[in-house]
């Protein structure tokens, strides 16, 4: 089975709960797709599975003692990636979406391609948590876009077996719509506050979209009216609230220490009980 | 004209809450909300419409049933696996690169504008906001990051406001990149977690790699204290200035709960602070601290106008 953890908002609470549901299963992968900003790997500490591989995109080199300056391949670039000035085609390689049209669309054969590095991958074991395998993915610092990255992510996960958690990048863009995509169920953390509602129904409308089953998680719960409001909001959208995580300073202070905390560990199995008798886990 | 752009690298640390604490403090401004798949700035800042315009940008195939032979060399030319054979099967891969439409031999596709989202001009009780709803599943958050700061831009010309204050997104990608470029002071909200640490340093470098100033503000300082510290010493290695400390809080979310900023509530116990802060950016800036007399005169012409 294979569930993603997302939140329109960010700081909910996404990497947290994919601990602490990690801690509470015998066997199982957590693929870390907040590649701007991938947290997993300071609490689980892994071992890593030898050096990390670099994950590269192909980006147009343009020869130019081929290149005859006639604009063809600017001219077809939706992204205005490529210029001509003279006899000349520059390349701004950061807005290209390697989509080889302008291969396709040079008549001097000036144009081939060649890779360009746009972050890191490694795996690893957690060192504390034998049961618990990380997928940890870095994008390099300056590049625009993540969505390659968390493609290349995905797709490791098509070769594993048993439980997947996938721990996705906040907010509702085309990082979040790819790492959430394909999951069997996504799990929506959000906390009791305006901006927690504003946010969730942002992210639940792409669940939606993207027709995957779906449950929420309210962190920091205040058992009073911001829960009441979220907990309304979920039933008109007939979409079931696993869990609430209370409002707690130690376990905040845990988490700011880097350790998984150890206080909700109940609360973990019970949803892994609830996504087990919903789904079909594979487990 | 100044702009402020608070960003975080890590979610939930405190931006938008900061932002509207600045927003209350700083006499003449115009506000922006950058987080456009998530934004929230106005929830606390009593925001009215009072105009909304659509956002294009971007393309999308537009196929010709008729003029199509199901031919399929679309198919073999798309490298996302959005199109087999003259229908767009899985939409939600398709970059909008055109190949499929420049590349038919009957001329069947064409490349429509996109829908890409919404912007909107707000009044609030501390001035004029622009925010921005980006379209279900699109691309070109960075895009439409960069119109709000651009209209934001115009109207604080027009109107001869000093400041742009710029509630960012998080992360170190597209949009946070086109919230921070050209900036006059990226100010970092940071907490002491090992996460929010790890994230700093990857937003640092992203800073540091587009040459922009930048300043720190530690928000929930006291949740960690050994973090803090480590933070403290972290910037004075970097030579980043902290131009604030604010202790945790749980004022902050009872003043969302209740639509409004932490200085706005009776209960707040974090004002001295934020007062400290709000007066160490305008130094760094050089812009003034409080609304002078002609400052004054000018938002009563504002008024008017």
């Amino acid at each position: 089975m294979l569930i993603s953890i997302a939140s329109g908002k960010g700081g909910t609470g996404k990497t947290t709960l994919a601990l602490l549901l990690a801690a509470a299963h015998s066997n199982i992968t957590l693929i870390d797709c907040d590649v701007e900003e991938p947290n997993c790997h300071l609490f689980l500490q892994p071992e890593w599975h030898g050096p990390e591989q670099a994950v590269t995109i192909m980006v147009p080199r343009i020869d130019s003692d081929r290149c005859n300056g006639c604009g063809a391949c600017s001219a077809i670039c939706l992204f205005s990636a490529i210029a001509v000035s003279g006899k000349s085609a520059l390349l701004f390689d950061e807005l290209c979406h390697s989509c080889g049209g302008c291969l396709l669309a040079c008549q001097q054969n000036a144009i081939s391609e060649e890779q360009k590095v746009i972050g890191t991958l490694m795996t690893g074991t957690a060192a504390s948590h034998p049961g618990i395998h990380l997928v940890n993915g870095t994008l390099k610092i300056g590049t625009p876009s993540a969505v390659p990255l968390i493609r290349r992510m995905k797709q490791e996960s098509l070769q594993l077996t048993g439980d997947i958690l996938v721990d996705c990048p906040p907010g509702t863009s085309c990082s979040m719509v790819n790492a959430v995509k394909g999951s069997d169920f996504c799990i929506l953390v959000t906390e009791p506050t305006p901006f927690g509602k504003h946010d969730l129904e942002l992210a639940m409308n792409i669940t939606h979209l993207l027709q995957i089953p779906t449950g929420v998680v309210i962190n920091k719960s205040d058992a009073a009216a911001g829960d009441e409001n979220i907990e309304a909001f979920c039933a008109s959208r007939q979409t079931p609230v696993l869990a609430k995580i209370p409002h707690s300073l130690s376990f905040a202070r845990q988490y700011a220490a880097g350790c998984i905390p150890v206080e909700f560990q109940g609360i973990a199995v019970s949803i892994w009980q609830q996504l087990t008798s919903e789904g079909g886990a594979r487990a | 004209m100044k702009e402020l752009v608070i960003v975080s690298g890590k979610g939930g640390t405190g931006k938008t809450s900061i932002s509207a604490a600045l927003a209350y403090l700083a006499p003449q401004k115009v506000l922006v909300d950058c987080d456009v798949d998530a934004a929230n700035f106005h929830l606390v800042s009593g925001a009215t419409i009072k105009d909304s315009y659509a956002f294009t940008a971007g393309f999308q195939p537009h196929i010709d049933d008729e003029t199509c032979t199901r031919c399929g060399k679309c198919t073999d030319l798309c490298r996302f696996g959005a199109i087999t054979a003259g229908v767009i099967t899985s939409p939600l891969n398709c970059e909008g690169c055109g190949v499929c439409a420049f590349n038919c031999p009957k001329h069947a596709i064409a490349m429509q504008e996109k829908q890409a989202g919404h912007w909107f001009v707000s009044d609030t009780r501390f001035g004029c906001l622009i925010h921005a709803e980006l379209g279900l599943s699109v691309e070109n958050s960075g895009k439409l990051v960069s119109k709000v700061r651009h209209e934001a831009k115009k109207i604080a010309t027009t109107d001869h406001l000093p400041l742009i204050i710029t509630d960012g997104p998080p992360g170190i990608g597209c949009p946070a990149i086109a919230a921070l470029s050209g900036t006059s002071l990226a100010l970092a909200v940071v907490e002491p977690s090992v996460s929010g640490m790890h994230d700093l340093a990857r937003l640092a470098d992203l800073v540091a790699h587009f040459q922009l100033p930048m300043a720190v503000c530690i928000n929930k300082s006291t949740l960690h204290q050994e973090n803090t510290e480590q933070i403290v010493i972290w910037c004075q290695n970097k030579d980043i200035p902290i131009l604030g400390k604010i202790p945790y809080s749980d004022a902050f979310r009872s003043a969302v709960q209740s639509g409004k900023t932490v200085l706005e509530i009776p209960e707040s116990n974090v004002t001295e602070e934020l007062t400290e802060l709000w007066q160490n950016i305008a130094g760094q800036l050089n812009i003034p601290k409080s609304a002078s007399g002609l400052d004054l005169l000018w938002q009563k012409i504002n008024i008017f106008r």
